[in-house]
């Protein structure tokens, strides 16, 4: 097992160094640099000796090659450098925004897990009922779903629901509170990203609850409990579900890493300062330090997310052995 | 010999027939194909079902509720909401159908070379996937955008890189097993060439998943369209196109003029719902161990 993690690890460096040199040349084929962002702001032309300047201090005078060795070097022994635009260390504006972003995409899973494995459990053993054919569609219709026409559907009852119960429109903050500062404030805030997240989260892992579970029942073993008169409840949780999870989790943790996505076009809906509207303002103010530390931040979860999955399938399932 | 095969009886079905039977095993995919027809008539031909002009502002009547005259209402410049769905349905369904062909057959061919070769090219196929997989795809379509500027085909080629990878995972796979199959040994000791055997003994072979993937491809890519647009990095105004409808005037106008956000983002959930109805009864008509599911 050890070998296996160790071996895992290693295959994932060409995958961080190939995103890190595709996001280095992608930030750079950009027409225009960070310096003409900031001279060129207030509009009109900017002179070649000022923007010599700002180049030499950002660093941005040098080769390429230097640029690309210098960052891959940082991101080496965790040296994510300052940004470019506010001057400030990454770490510190990605460590600023990151709780309400990660908060979200916590309960998302939550509320996702919550109500999708029981669905879809009830969906495969009442198979081709009316239930099943409700969790279907349900699930089908979460996947077609724009999540951040979700957002709006959400805020608009919101603004009615307390329009006429109050009397005037209410609508949450949007400046963040931790949830030990005020957990009422705080719930506020992200409870509805969550769920508007969480809802296609959950069809997703439905579905997939769904078919694996009708896999796993038509197994022998399931038959064989069945025959020597196991308590049924005791054959779905303890011999089905825990067979059906492996691609489950799987599912779970690939979706827990494709958040970020979801992260970007939802906080610009409910106009929350989080890790994806970090992630837009980066790239547009041509930020290449912060950038490309929020896109390898991205990638390193991605395949952390893939290991951790794969050494869970080995503890789920213990004919899976890792050589 | 030829007595007895003029004896069995053909069994073959008419295009007909074999819609008839998909239609009754299959009713919820039978409803999803039936909404994909309609948006894609009503892309084929906005010009003569639209009412108005997409584009034609109307200020003597801004933000007004369905009537007789707008049946779906108007925007905040006076457009009529269902004109510009009707339009929209054409720039959603030419990025939709675009990427996820370009995308799934380029996936495809990557998957199944992946597969044949094996080795080494796999080994770094496989590892430039991995790197497209994990990049983040709204970063990969902010870039695009900033490099060549927003515009559908921009656009087609934000949503199309992604797709890839995904498609090249699921074929090679399928495409592993037939590696090993021998008429594969045979077309090799043939003397065939690598890009014969690929494409006319392989390829054919991971049709039926690669066909299910791309309905689903379709729906996807709508849904990536109608995210980027509302971001402001997809579609351009005046271009009528679902997510751009639902940028800036919807929330600004959720309270007084909700079905500016209601109907453009219906037209986004129902047709991709259509589509993703449709492929679900496709893969289950296809697979014969899905049928009793």
């Amino acid at each position: 097992m050890h070998r296996y993690i160790l071996n895992r690890l290693l295959l994932s460096i060409p995958t961080l160094i190939g995103a890190a040199a595709l996001v280095f040349l992608l930030m750079r084929l950009i027409p225009g640099d960070i310096c003409m962002v900031r001279l060129g702001g207030s509009g009109g032309t900017v002179s070649a000796s000022a923007l010599a300047a700002c180049h030499a201090q950002i660093g941005l005078e040098r080769s390429l090659p230097l640029q690309f060795l210098d960052f891959i070097g940082g991101f080496a022994i965790g040296d994510f450098g300052t940004s470019m635009w506010s001057g400030k260390p990454v770490v510190q504006e990605i460590a600023s925004r990151l709780p309400v972003s990660l908060e979200i995409a916590l309960l998302a899973t939550i509320v996702a897990v919550a109500i999708a494995i029981p669905l879809g459990t009830i969906s495969a053993l009442k198979q081709n009922s009316w239930l099943d054919h409700v969790v279907r569609t349900v699930a089908i219709a979460g996947i077609a779903t724009p999540s951040f026409w979700l957002g709006i559907l959400s805020i608009l009852i919101v603004l009615d629901v307390s329009h006429y119960l109050l009397g005037s429109p209410w609508m949450p903050s949007i400046d963040y509170v931790p949830l030990w500062d005020d957990p009422w404030g705080n719930l506020s805030i992200v409870i509805l990203p969550a769920i508007t997240i969480g809802y296609r989260y959950s069809a997703v892992t439905m579905r997939m609850t769904r078919s694996a579970m009708l896999e796993v029942l038509r197994e022998d073993y399931i038959r064989t409990a069945r025959a020597k008169g196991l308590v049924e409840q005791l054959i779905i949780n303890r011999h089905a579900l825990k067979n059906a999870m492996l691609p489950v989790v799987t599912l779970i943790g690939m979706e827990f890493a494709f958040l970020i996505g979801g992260l970007v076009v939802t906080e610009q809906v409910f106009n929350l300062n989080g890790i994806g509207r970090l992630f837009v303002l980066a790239v547009q103010n041509q930020d290449y330090t912060l950038t490309q530390a929020l896109v390898m931040l991205t990638v390193a979860v991605f395949v952390v997310t893939n290991l951790v999955v794969d050494v869970l399938y080995a503890w789920l399932d213990p004919r899976i052995r890792f050589g | 010999m030829t007595a007895v095969t003029d004896d069995l009886p053909v069994r073959r079905r008419s295009w007909l027939a074999a819609s008839l039977r998909f239609a009754r095993r299959q009713p919820l995919g039978t409803f999803g194909l039936v909404i994909v027809v309609i948006a894609a008539i009503a892309g084929l031909s906005a010009e003569w079902i639209a009412p108005y002009s997409p584009t034609a502002n109307d200020f003597a009547a801004m933000t007004e509720p369905p009537s007789a005259a707008h049946w779906l209402g108007t925007d905040q410049f006076g457009r009529d909401l269902l004109s510009r769905i009707v339009y929209g349905a054409r720039t959603a369904l030419i990025i939709g159908f675009v990427s996820a062909f370009v995308g799934g057959f380029l996936g495809l061919v990557l998957g199944v070379a992946s597969a044949y070769f094996g080795g080494w090219i796999d080994d770094v196929l496989q590892r430039v996937m991995d790197i497209l997989m994990a990049f983040p795809l709204i970063i990969m379509a902010l870039a695009v955008v900033a490099i060549f500027g927003t515009g559908v085909q921009n656009v087609i080629a934000a949503i199309t890189v992604p797709l890839v990878p995904r498609c090249a995972r699921v074929v090679r796979s399928s495409a592993l097993s037939i590696r090993e199959v021998p008429y594969i040994d045979a077309a090799r000791t043939s003397g065939f060439s690598h890009a014969r055997i690929i494409l006319r003994h392989m390829v054919p072979n991971v049709v039926a998943p690669f066909l299910i993937m791309l309905t689903a491809f379709v729906g996807q890519a709508i849904l990536a369209e109608a995210s980027l647009s509302y971001l402001g990095l997809g579609v351009q105004e005046p271009t009528p196109a679902w997510g751009l409808m639902l940028q800036g005037g919807a929330e600004e106008y959720a309270s007084t003029a909700p079905w500016i956000a209601i109907f453009p983002g219906l037209a986004i959930a129902l047709t991709v719902f259509g589509f993703s109805l449709f492929g679900d009864a496709l893969r289950d008509a296809i697979d014969p161990k899905m049928r009793e599911r």
